[in-house]
């Protein structure tokens, strides 16, 4: 357990010149290769396709595409009705409006009935930056984590997503997959393992363990190295890109092995990934946790990066976060 | 597999007497539930599964079956009912209606009974649903058809017009909603809650074909589900006028009977009145 997954990332992916790439093109790519290899995948968007990444598989099945409009609710009914005719829907608009509009819908007509129905939300947390905090949806890990049946994906980066997504398929169940409008750095490869329920440790580190999901993964890894090389800590960076299930054993395992523990999200630390490690946490092996996440406050206008810094969420605000979590250390 | 053909009228009565019977039985002995908008639905079930659907209860999973999707779900002790009476299972299981560990759960679980399409429970989720399957048999150029029942208090949800609006976009044909204007909702008259007059305009200018029936009158929806299949490019929406608590004279059109239950004597006199009208069924 805990092997490092070190030597798969992008070769010097901190230097500035690692090529970027929006997470949502991943889940676009993803569901074009399903479309070719299994004529039951259906895919719907609610006035959004370019925008999420779906006009690539609307131009090549037409037939399996259902443009619903700008209504949410009606989507994710739809796309029960057709995966119960054993089709596999994917839906895909901004994760403000689906989970943000339509919980209701996900939580009767899709997890009630567990069907295959998979729910694509782009543009979520403060990445989507200016347009500002109606739009920036920090409260859809924590909706989706609690229902029953729901499976719930943070890809890191596009090759993350597209990995993501073609897991998810594999499930007949509901899976929840979140990722980014922003185009954020390509740091994981082709080789790069992508397991449902298991967690990736992309640093190991003795001193402290932050576990982080989304565009924090990077974030975390520049703060890991900075930390090393700045003030002498061994920082690991485990990547939480499955939230449920949960990967208990890593998250234990760097608990007894750190003694500080500390979690990153674009997300309320009310109910995210903070909240999840929390309660593993509390139930199996009580130790020190800083979560960093927004505060139970909304987000602002501004672009991604200037929100992380304020908020944060960036590699110096998880510096910080660190030194908070060795000093409560035991 | 029923054909869909029809059945005569006089049989169609009988059914809906029977399931009828049925959801009194079954809700004096629940003691929760809504009695009087499935006592009102009970004659446009009985012509849906006795003279419409292409169905099959010994194959409940047919896949070219006719989908009936109950989108008011509260009132699925008349589906319960008329389910039983098709034979997807045992009359037995109806008086287990709402008790834990029961397969007839207060609002209908997909997967926990044969004949279930979906689960419901909150209004103007069922509607969406059913759009979905008739999504994929037009697209697949499959033959089933879906039928979906709405409530007329359902109708205040949002997500019904969302749905309206996509059916008549992708031309549902094969699509056939059917409300239940009884005119009643929780807190009054629909009239009062939230007016939904004119109602057949509304549906049309949706791209609707739009039909007015006695929703009592089981020859009426069948022949309005026939009709549904002249209307090309258009799904149909049938506005059934009902009487709440139909059949029942003390529960008839009486607001109080929607969500509450005979107890044992109400639900006594109210099989009596409905043996008698069996009586006179059985004597034309």
């Amino acid at each position: 357990m805990a092997n490092s997954n070190e030597q798969t990332l992008v070769k010097d992916m901190l230097l500035p010149t690692t090529a970027k790439k929006a997470s949502r093109d991943g889940f676009g790519k993803a569901i074009l290769e399903l479309g070719e290899k299994d004529p039951n995948v259906w895919v719907l968007t609610a006035d959004v396709s370019e925008s999420t990444r779906t006009h690539w598989f609307a131009e090549k099945f037409p037939e399996r595409f259902v443009q619903c409009g700008v209504a949410e609710q009606n989507m994710a009914g739809v796309a029960a009705g057709i995966a119960s005719c054993g089709k596999k829907a994917f839906l895909s608009a901004f994760g403000a409006f689906s989970p943000g509009r339509n919980f209701d819908q996900i939580r009767v007509s899709i997890c009630y009935s567990n069907l295959d129905v998979k729910i694509h939300a782009s543009h979520c947390g403060l990445s989507v930056g200016p347009d500002g905090a109606s739009h920036q949806i920090l409260e859809d890990i924590a909706m989706m984590r609690a229902l029953p049946n729901m499976t719930v994906l943070v890809p890191s980066d596009v090759e993350q997503a597209k990995k993501a997504t073609l897991a998810a398929a594999k499930l007949k169940t509901p899976v929840y997959i979140r990722t980014s409008r922003e185009n954020s750095p390509v740091f994981t490869t082709l080789d790069t393992p992508f397991e449902i329920g298991k967690a990736n440790v992309y640093r190991d580190g003795s001193d402290v363990a932050i576990f982080a999901c989304g565009l924090q993964v990077y974030e975390s890894l520049k703060a890991a190295e900075e930390l090393k090389t700045n003030k002498g800590i061994h920082a690991a960076v485990i990547d939480m890109h499955s939230i449920k299930p949960i990967d208990t054993e890593t998250i234990i395992h760097f608990a007894k092995k750190c003694g500080a523990l500390v979690s990153v999200e674009d997300h309320q630390i009310n109910g995210g990934l903070g909240s999840a490690i929390a309660e593993v946490l509390c139930e199996k092996y009580p130790a020190p946790l800083v979560r960093i996440g927004m505060r139970d406050s909304f987000g602002e206008s501004g672009n991604a990066s200037e929100l992380y810094k304020k908020y944060g969420l960036d590699a110096s605000g998880i510096v910080r976060g660190v030194e908070e979590a060795i000093r409560m250390k035991k | 597999m029923n054909s869909g053909k029809g059945s005569d009228t006089k049989t169609l009565k009988l059914k809906a007497n029977s399931i009828r019977q049925d959801i009194v039985r079954m809700l004096v002995e629940s003691k929760s539930g809504h009695p009087a908008g499935s006592l009102g639905m009970a004659d446009v079930l009985s012509a849906l599964y006795f003279g419409v659907m292409k169905h099959d209860p010994k194959n409940p999973q047919s896949p070219d079956r006719d989908r009936l999707v109950l989108s008011n779900a509260h009132i699925c002790p008349v589906l319960y009912a008329t389910l039983s009476e098709a034979g997807y299972f045992p009359k037995e299981k109806l008086l287990s209606l709402r008790k834990l560990g029961s397969s007839l759960q207060g609002h209908p679980h997909l997967g926990a009974l044969p004949g279930i399409e979906t689960s419901g429970g909150p209004l103007g989720q069922g509607i969406s649903q059913a759009l979905g399957m008739a999504i994929v048999s037009k697209r697949e150029r499959r033959t089933w058809r879906v039928f979906a029942l709405l409530g007329d208090g359902e109708l205040n949800e949002g997500q019904v017009w969302e749905a309206m609006m996509l059916a008549g976009k992708f031309k549902l044909d094969n699509l056939i909603a059917i409300i239940d204007r009884n005119n009643i909702q929780i807190d009054g008259t629909t009239d009062d809650v939230l007016p939904l007059e004119p109602l057949a305009d509304k549906c049309r200018s949706f791209g609707w074909h739009t039909i007015e029936i006695d929703g009592n009158d089981a020859k009426a929806v069948m022949d309005a589900c026939e009709s549904a299949k002249g209307a090309k490019g258009k799904p149909t929406m049938v506005i059934a006028k009902t009487i709440p608590g139909k059949g029942v004279s003390f529960m008839e059109k009486k607001f109080g009977w929607h969500g509450k239950t005979p107890n044992k004597e109400d639900g006594e006199k109210a099989i009596s009145e409905l043996l008698e009208e069996r009586k006179k069924l059985e004597g034309m």
